[in-house]
């Protein structure tokens, strides 16, 4: 049988679904025989060699970047999935949904306490060479097409091993009451 | 001692009382119509709506419905399903249910309602409504990002002189449960642990209390609700 082929990345998320990946421990040498992985953190693959099977998405978009990576994921990969509470409703981020964007960027920079008195020049950066941060942090399926999600922070190995496998196997996913979980 | 009446509930013949609600008649024939408002024993609001059942075909909330003879109820039909399955998603998505940090994640009936619904992402939009959260009280913490108006604490927790410590402020969409603040700084301890007790959501917290309960050890973890009741479906 012909590998498929992965592609993973960390939008604004915290890297904790991609070490719950990791923690499928020894079922790491049976997913290399199913899998190849292409753009990915695992390997360090920066970009898209080619297009590739399975895509999954860790974190929410919280600046331009992050949505030119999920675009660009969508148009690469024939199944995206939404991994983790980050990519599925923004996550912690998102609290600052509720918040008017200047009102955050000033408490960060010029008005914290840990700032208050140390930025003299009140300079909030906006670098081109930034990423311009959105008004909001977006759940991915709000930006993008998602086939599907698996929720939990992050989502236990067992939950992502079970899916990958399906995707890989052409199976119906085990979703047992234990593993799926929001937090 | 109380009228016995017959009624059908998804093709099964039971049995309960007059004066009964479906919800505990239901329960005592094993079956488990989901709520999140209604509590045994105390008087019924129907506020979730998500105890939506068909009584003789026509959409009623379980929960504050009194049996009657020879009724024909519908509790799970896919199209029932679906119509809780929706509001729970209208909840997730109403308020800011953020459960990775949240206290009550494990022990929620809400979160455990979605569980059991196989919820993995709402069909709905998040709003992230701005909401405050009251910390100024002694022994409670009040919550506006994650309460979902179902009047539990308003009904139940009193003082001993029967006043109310809970009770609606504003209207409409703007509505919330607010905490008497003189009443709330006398609040028993007893009555405190209830108020925490009884929120289906994190919407009340007792102060000190945060994350006792390891993940694996909480209500929710293992069992999803309501599978005590449950003889006829699953």
């Amino acid at each position: 049988m012909e590998k498929k082929v992965v592609a993973t990345s960390s939008l604004a998320g915290c890297f904790g679904c991609h070490m719950s990946l990791l923690d499928i421990d020894e079922r790491i040498l049976e997913l290399i025989e199913l899998v190849e992985f292409d753009k990915s953190p695992v390997n360090d693959v920066k970009k898209f060699s080619r297009r590739v099977d399975i895509g999954l998405i860790e974190g929410g978009c919280c600046n331009e970047e992050n949505v030119h990576v999920l675009k660009e994921f969508r148009a690469q990969c024939k199944v995206l999935v939404s991994v983790g509470e980050c990519a599925i409703m923004g996550g912690l981020q998102a609290i600052r949904n509720t918040i008017p964007l200047k009102e955050c960027l000033d408490e960060a920079y010029l008005n914290g306490p840990s700032v208050k008195g140390c930025n003299e020049e009140s300079i909030i950066p906006n670098d081109e060479e930034l990423p311009v941060i959105l008004n909001k942090v977006y759940p991915c399926h709000e930006i993008v097409k998602i086939d599907y999600h698996l929720p939990g922070c992050p989502p236990s190995a067992d939950l992502i091993w079970n899916a990958l496998r399906a995707l890989v196997l052409d199976e119906k996913m085990e979703m047992p009451y234990e593993l799926v979980k929001y937090d | 001692m109380n009228q016995i009446l017959k009624f059908k509930l998804d093709g099964v013949e039971c049995m309960g009382y007059k004066d009964q609600y479906i919800t505990n008649a239901a329960a005592e024939n094993g079956f488990y119509i989901p709520t999140l408002c209604n509590i045994p024993g105390v008087k019924p609001r129907g506020a979730c709506r998500i105890c939506n059942v068909r009584v003789n075909g026509k959409l009623m909330t379980a929960c504050t419905t009194p049996l009657a003879n020879g009724m024909v109820i519908e509790c799970q039909t896919e199209e029932l399903k679906d119509l809780r399955k929706a509001i729970i998603e209208l909840m997730l998505t109403e308020g800011n249910h953020f459960c990775p940090s949240c206290e009550k994640s494990g022990n929620c009936e809400l979160q455990a309602l979605a569980y059991r619904f196989n919820i993995t992402v709402p069909r709905f939009k998040y709003q992230f409504p701005e909401r405050d959260i009251e910390a100024s009280h002694p022994k409670l913490i009040k919550d506006h990002n994650r309460c979902i108006l179902c009047k539990r604490c308003i009904r139940v927790i009193k003082d001993e002189q029967g006043r109310n410590i809970f009770a609606f402020g504003k209207r409409g969409n703007r509505i919330t449960i607010n905490i008497d603040t003189e009443l709330a700084n006398d609040i028993s301890d007893e009555n405190a642990r209830m108020a925490y007790e009884i929120c289906p959501v994190g919407a009340i917290l007792l102060r000190e209390n945060a994350f006792r309960e390891p993940i694996g050890k909480r209500k929710f973890d293992h069992v999803p609700i309501g599978i005590e009741m449950e003889r006829f479906h699953k």
